[in-house]
């Protein structure tokens, strides 16, 4: 009995560490493949360039247009996702610490929200958008992606500011200042390492997601130069183009999902590096 | 000299007024982030349902949700295909990753040494921050080929490789890491006396995690899988680019697909110029959204009464 016993956990630990290795070595393997296919197919040409007459059938061009347009749009957002959150995570930190209750039941809110897939809230960005009749465009998509990452934003902002201690903020309130004050001056300082890497995040998020603006952003072969044009982006131009027959385009593709990753990666890195920056205005309890 | 401290007091004074009116303005725009985020549920839904509500009024919700006439030239809006599709899509998903989540999930929070942990926290995270576009090319490159080349012969079948199995598979790796990170903090939230109670009993390690934690943690796991099944239903792009899009109610995991994301995503080319066909994916749309929202609902209502457990 014992000795089946034995086996048994044995049996599972071999498998438990299986599935450990199996995610990592999943990741890997994802990276890798992009690497393999995106490297041979990169050129300074491909980031450099908008597309040229005939691109979508191999010939010349680049994707600088869908790099601009998504870094643009993901800027946009995240700033506009900033506004309202970041007021929001303090608001339910600094001014309703008394009410428990309340605070649970916004966290409860925005986690539906954050599971709400990215589609919906694209088929909701175009039902405005056909309702205050606009066409779409890249202001169209900014708040779109808006809508997707407010949620994402507060409830990784609200994380970061559960456990600051309390004394602090009786401490401020007790030096006279007023609740705001405390937000900004006290609790915004205080975490800016961990706002930071919450901001970082939604960016990540706005600037990889493809279905919410699918409807609303449109595509083009241009950088856009103002808010009411279309503009392309770089999940939808790996899509578009892989999705063409042509060996040439679906390289390209490739290359494109090479530098989407690429760009990620910069934005976690440097996401780490700002935070260690910062950590020294933190007070240690 | 008088003088002097008299500006200084209005100064101050004026400091102070200045200073509450800003607070006053502040809070006045914390509390309206707030409303509008409570009410964006409510928006959301009521922004769909208007949408959707001409299709409503000419069939019954019953009629669009069973019947398999998929033809919007004709005026036919049947969402029987999609909805199965999308629940076979995400059933098999589920049931790759859910015993590796739980597996994977055991073993970093009861065995595993620092320096693993130290690896699979960036991994998990580099995992969860991958585009969904990015999982979609990489199954493209790997898994269709892979089911279409080795899985499929295997089984006696020759298909093209983009089937109802291949979408099961990206998402079970996109989901993955979504419901690894709830099982971890699951686990790490009962208390130690727990498994040193059963330890000291004389229970082996394995015995504890089998009949002490997993079974106490087990409302938590249902609902992180829960969340994970809600995560897996409104996935667009990377099932769309491998699960096929063949309008058909799929009997196997070899054959291809087409789950309500797919049909949104796929048709807003021509939504505009085929009357209700606009309607129709608002109405798809809402269908997702509801699902999504009362799984949702469900999971982190079983969360929060588990959490407030202990």
């Amino acid at each position: 009995m014992d000795r089946l016993k034995k086996i048994e956990e044995g049996f599972f630990r071999v498998l438990m560490f299986c599935s450990t290795v199996l995610i990592a070595i999943t990741l890997f393997l994802i990276i890798f493949s992009i690497l393999y296919k995106g490297l041979p197919s990169i050129s300074w040409e491909m980031i450099s360039q908008v597309p040229k007459g005939g691109f979508y059938f191999g010939k010349e061009g680049g994707i600088l247009n869908a790099i601009v347009g998504s870094l643009y749009l993901s800027f946009g957002s995240t700033f506009l996702a900033a506004i309202f959150g970041l007021p929001l995570a303090l608001f339910m930190n600094v001014h309703l610490i008394r009410h428990k209750k309340l605070v649970n039941g916004i966290r409860y809110v925005l986690d539906l929200l954050w599971g709400v897939p990215s589609i919906v809230y694209g088929a909701f960005g175009f039902a405005i958008m056909v309702y205050l009749g606009i066409r779409a465009s890249l202001l169209a998509g900014i708040i779109t992606v808006t809508l997707f990452i407010i949620p994402i934003m507060v409830r990784s902002i609200d994380e970061v500011l559960k456990p600051v201690p309390r004394g602090l903020l009786e401490a401020s309130l007790s030096l006279g200042s007023t609740r705001s004050e405390t937000s900004y001056r006290v609790f915004f300082k205080q975490t800016l390492p961990g706002i930071i890497t919450a901001v970082m995040l939604s960016f990540g998020r706005a600037i990889g997601d493809a279905a919410s603006i699918l409807f609303t952003a449109g595509y083009t072969d241009y950088i856009p130069t103002s808010l009411h044009q279309q503009t392309a982006t770089l999940p939808l131009s790996i899509f578009f183009q892989l999705s063409s027959p042509i060996p040439e385009v679906q390289q390209r593709a490739y290359a494109s999902a090479l530098v989407l990753i690429f760009i990620i990666l910069v934005i976690s890195i440097l996401s780490r590096l700002l935070t260690r920056k910062y950590q020294r205005n933190q007070i240690n309890f | 000299m008088s003088k002097v401290s008299l500006t200084r007091a209005v100064r101050f004074k004026r400091i102070q007024v200045s200073r509450h009116l800003r607070d006053k303005m502040n809070s006045a725009w914390m509390l309206f982030t707030m409303v509008i985020v409570v009410v964006m549920p409510l928006i959301l839904l009521i922004g769909l349902y208007l949408k959707s509500a001409m299709l409503l009024n000419q069939h019954s919700i019953f009629h669009l949700l069973f019947s398999k006439e998929w033809k919007p030239l004709s005026g036919e809006f049947g969402f029987f295909p999609f909805i199965v599709s999308s629940v076979w899509v995400t059933v098999v998903a589920l049931l790759i990753s859910a015993p590796v989540c739980l597996l994977t999930s055991i073993h970093l929070t009861q065995y595993a040494k620092k320096w693993v942990l130290s690896i699979m926290h960036p991994v998990i995270d580099m995992l969860a921050g991958i585009p969904s576009v990015i999982f979609g090319v990489w199954g493209i490159l790997v898994i269709v080929p892979a089911i279409g080349n080795y899985v499929a012969p295997f089984f006696g079948k020759t298909v093209s490789g983009y089937s109802i199995l291949a979408g099961a598979i990206v998402l079970s790796i996109m989901i993955i890491p979504f419901i690894l990170n709830i099982l971890i903090e699951i686990f790490k939230t009962i208390p130690v006396e727990l498994s040193e109670a059963s330890l000291s009993l004389g229970a082996s390690k394995w015995q504890t995690i089998k009949f002490v934690l997993v079974k106490k943690a087990f409302p938590g796991i249902v609902s992180a899988f829960g969340l994970g099944m809600s995560r897996a239903f409104g996935e667009t792009i990377a099932v769309l680019m491998v699960v096929g899009n063949v309008t058909q109610i799929p009997t196997g995991v070899f054959q291809p697909g087409y789950p309500l994301p797919a049909l949104i995503a796929n048709n807003y080319g021509e939504m505009l110029s085929v009357p209700l066909y606009d309607s129709a994916l608002m109405l798809a749309a809402l269908i997702l959204f509801v699902v999504v929202l009362v799984f949702n609902f469900a999971s982190r209502l079983l969360i929060v009464r588990y959490e407030r457990h202990f």
